[in-house]
């Protein structure tokens, strides 16, 4: 989606980049310059599954092992650091200043409840005012359909250039690589989304996708790669604005054709809005002359009554702004005001599967804002690009499982990359219960997973011992027996097997003399003198 | 008021002067005691793990163990979150509607230990000594799923002796998680590093919480990294008196 991060917001000036994929770019790296600068980043998506979802990254590892890379890389630690914690704090003074909130929250949820459950209806009221006022509406099932749909209407005008304004669903379907295969050359236009473009790079942020890059590997990355980038670029914030802005002019005044997402369908109007922060929106969005806009299905509000909830939620959370600085709207096509060819693609890939799931149907509730991320200990760790998806963060950990399946690696790792400490569900402005999401899709790896049969024995021992105190009563009493053995002043030092993950970094207590029910039986409830005493 | 006390399946098994803690606290308070010894576990771990067939009969073993009780008390947030949050639903998607009812008449008399003291009992002040200086962890499942707010603070307050001070990002998790502790023992390390970190900010000789699964990941650091810092349980200071000191 669109809401972005001003250039000048300290926030979007982080100091390093993580590692995550860094190997990945080695290997990569003997693509020749001429290449990479005819069609930017077009090999970084490849989609290596069916056609049918969202393309997991080459060679993503599963959750753990990626983000070990990344918690090794002590300036993405400091950044993201520093990053998240100051729009963290921002997000939390814009909510408070409202003291209806959470009456705003609670409708945003049953906003977007109401319009899941009639999905069908207003799509179809969607695509009926939508075609009235002169846009073409098309249907996409997957990711696949989505980029045919598009590169045959780009094809259809002659042209071999789009201007892109920010988007979710079209980082999802890998559009811009997708375009690339047919000779099309996709221009970001977002300023982080332009850095992450132009260095051959992936989002790590749903609102600051180059949350990962500082101001000295934005000026190299600018140097190296902008064809127009002035002598001499300092690592200013306002000289890499400027290098930017000119550099940008240029592709919005030759564009002819440009793509775009949606941040919100208004069903009985037919209207489509999108949400920025620095104008690229609307220069996309009215100068050329074909528009093609991307959206999932679950993007819809019924009327422009409810879209005035959302105007509310989404910049407070996201950006903590109290009201969104570029709000575009449009309907359809106008004669001699903006596109004359409006078409809108509709997209579904993995998102009615999702809607039959009862529990996991709410995260397509989700408004893209990111104060999910912002608040989540886990992601300031780990980094965006362990989740393997252009969704990061907690709601990646519930989305991406959800649109493309639970097969994959870091896919049935995704559920497990939270500690369900449930920061996100307190600062999701649609009130996504996502470690509820979260427990739900871990029952669903258990169940489609045979891939880990020692830690199923594991919880199948453990199970059994927990669901009698007879049972129970005899393994602690072993447990005590061992204490001297395992542990030297009430510390075990190191653990076998998997349980040395524990001990690698923490100290393990060592069993207690006796259990509590050992010494409860004892002591009948310590009503008898009790000699032994202490632990 | 006829109390029993859930000591938990951890307690119970590697933390037991918790439990001892408790139960004189109680007793001190003037209330008897029960320890039901059919109880076991609340099914969390293997709940939140993803095995929910295994978790279930725990839940039911839990509404048979504490059946006819006024009040269960349990030193523990997170396990009284997951009673009061799943043990309903589960009990209900078992599709056994004696055993839903049953579950739905108990769970209201669970509480975690600060709500029994603050709320049932009404005291904050339960006549405690501990005279050193005290830091205190605000568990993510007290805070956001059971919503306990200031109770263990208001607790704290009022134990004689006591230099309680603030810790820096409490509210931020420690990077336990249950069995995320082994499954992203990176990510778990590098929070609970920081976390060390705002600890040994304090000044604080003792770490206090009402959660020892926490403290047994933070307090693994703190002697891992000879910090001097021990970890003590919330019910274990209140329990403390200049004549049974902690």
């Amino acid at each position: 989606m669109s809401v972005q991060n001003s250039p000048g917001n300290p926030a979007s000036e982080p100091e390093g980049r993580g590692a995550a994929w860094t190997e990945e770019r080695r290997e990569r790296s003997d693509q020749s310059d001429e290449g990479r600068r005819r069609l930017k980043a077009p090999r970084r998506l490849a989609g290596n599954t069916a056609n049918t979802a969202m393309p997991t990254y080459i060679g993503m590892p599963a959750f753990p092992d990626a983000a070990r890379r990344a918690v090794g890389d002590t300036r993405l630690r400091h950044n993201l650091a520093h990053a998240t914690s100051t729009i963290r704090g921002r997000r939390a003074g814009a909510v408070a200043e409202l003291d209806d909130w959470g009456a705003l929250r609670e409708a945003g949820k049953q906003i977007k409840d109401h319009v899941l459950a009639n999905l069908g209806h207003y799509l179809r009221l969607l695509e009926e005012n939508v075609t009235a006022a002169g846009g073409t509406v098309h249907w996409a099932r997957d990711a696949a359909e989505a980029n045919r749909i598009v590169a045959d209407l780009v094809k259809a005008t002659g042209e071999t250039e789009v201007v892109k304004v920010k988007s979710m669903a079209t980082q999802e379907i890998g559009l811009n690589e997708a375009l690339a295969e047919e000779g099309i050359a996709a221009y970001e236009t977002d300023l982080a989304e332009l850095i992450v473009q132009l260095g051959d790079d992936r989002p790590s942020h749903i609102l600051v996708p180059a949350i990962h890059r500082n101001r000295s590997d934005i000026r190299d990355i600018f140097r190296r790669e902008m064809p127009d980038a002035p002598e001499g670029l300092s690592d200013s914030p306002a000289e890499l604005a400027e290098a930017a802005r000119r550099h940008l002019r240029a592709k919005f005044l030759s564009a002819k054709v440009a793509v775009s997402g949606v941040n919100f369908a208004v069903a009985d109007t037919g209207t489509l809005v999108v949400l920025e922060s620095e104008g690229n929106g609307r220069m996309c969005l009215t100068l050329p002359e074909t528009l093609i806009s991307v959206m999932g299905v679950e993007k819809l509000v019924p009327s422009w009554r409810d879209l005035e909830v959302f105007l509310q939620l989404l910049p407070r959370s996201s950006t903590a702004e109290r009201m969104n600085p570029y709000t575009s709207t449009w309907t359809g096509s106008t004669p001699g005001d903006g596109p004359r060819d409006f078409h809108l693609v509709l997209l579904d890939n993995g998102r009615t599967a999702t809607l039959e799931d009862e529990v996991g149907r709410q995260a397509l509730r989700c408004i893209r804002c990111s104060a999910c991320l912002n608040v989540c200990p886990v992601y300031a760790r780990a980094g965006g690009h362990a989740y393997g998806s252009p969704y990061p963060g907690p709601i990646g950990a519930i989305l991406s499982p959800q649109i493309r399946g639970i097969g994959s690696e870091v896919d049935s790792s995704l559920p497990y990359a939270s500690t369900l400490c449930g920061a996100c569900f307190e600062a999701c402005p649609v009130a996504i219960d996502i470690p509820e999401v979260l427990v739900h899709l871990r029952a669903r790896a258990v169940e489609s997973s045979r891939k880990h049969p020692g830690e199923q024995m594991v919880m199948g021992v453990a199970g059994w011992t927990l669901r009698s105190p007879a049972r129970l009563g005899l393994a602690q009493k072993a447990a005590s027996a061992s204490r001297w053995v395992v542990g030297r002043n009430g510390r075990i030092r190191r653990l076998p097997g998997p349980l040395s993950a524990w001990t690698d970094t923490r100290d393990a207590p060592a069993p207690p003399r006796e259990s509590f029910r050992a010494w409860w039986e004892r002591t009948e409830g310590g009503t008898r003198e009790d000699r032994r005493g202490g632990r | 008021m006829r109390v029993a006390l859930f000591v938990t399946c951890l307690n119970d098994t590697m933390f037991p002067g918790t439990g001892r803690a408790l139960v004189r606290l109680l007793r001190r308070l003037g209330h008897d005691v029960d320890f039901p010894m059919a109880q076991t576990c609340c099914g969390q771990m293997h709940f939140n793990t993803g095995y929910r067939g295994q978790a279930a009969p725990m839940v039911r073993g839990f509404a048979d163990a504490f059946a006819g009780y006024e009040a269960v008390v349990t030193p523990s947030a997170s396990c009284a979150a997951m009673v009061r949050d799943w043990h309903p639903k589960i009990a209900s998607e078992s599709g056994d509607r004696r055993f839903a009812e049953r579950v739905g008449e108990l769970v209201p008399k669970v509480y975690e230990m600060t709500e029994f003291l603050v709320d049932v009992l009404g005291v904050t002040d339960v006549g405690a000594y501990f005279p050193y200086r005290v830091t205190y962890h605000p568990t993510c499942h007290s805070l956001r799923m059971l919503h306990v707010g200031d109770r263990p603070l208001r607790l704290l307050r009022e134990v004689r002796g006591i230099d309680l001070v603030e810790l820096p990002e409490a509210t931020e998790c420690c990077g336990f998680g249950g069995t995320f502790a082994l499954k992203n023992p990176d990510v778990s390390a590098a929070m609970c590093a920081d976390k060390v970190t705002n600890v040994r900010r304090t000044g604080a000789e003792a770490l206090c919480s009402a959660d020892n699964s926490c403290l047994m990941h933070i307090g693994g650091a703190l002697t891992r990294t000879r910090s001097g810092v021990r970890t003590v349980h919330l019910a274990e200071i209140l329990a403390a008196t200049e004549e049974e000191p902690a």
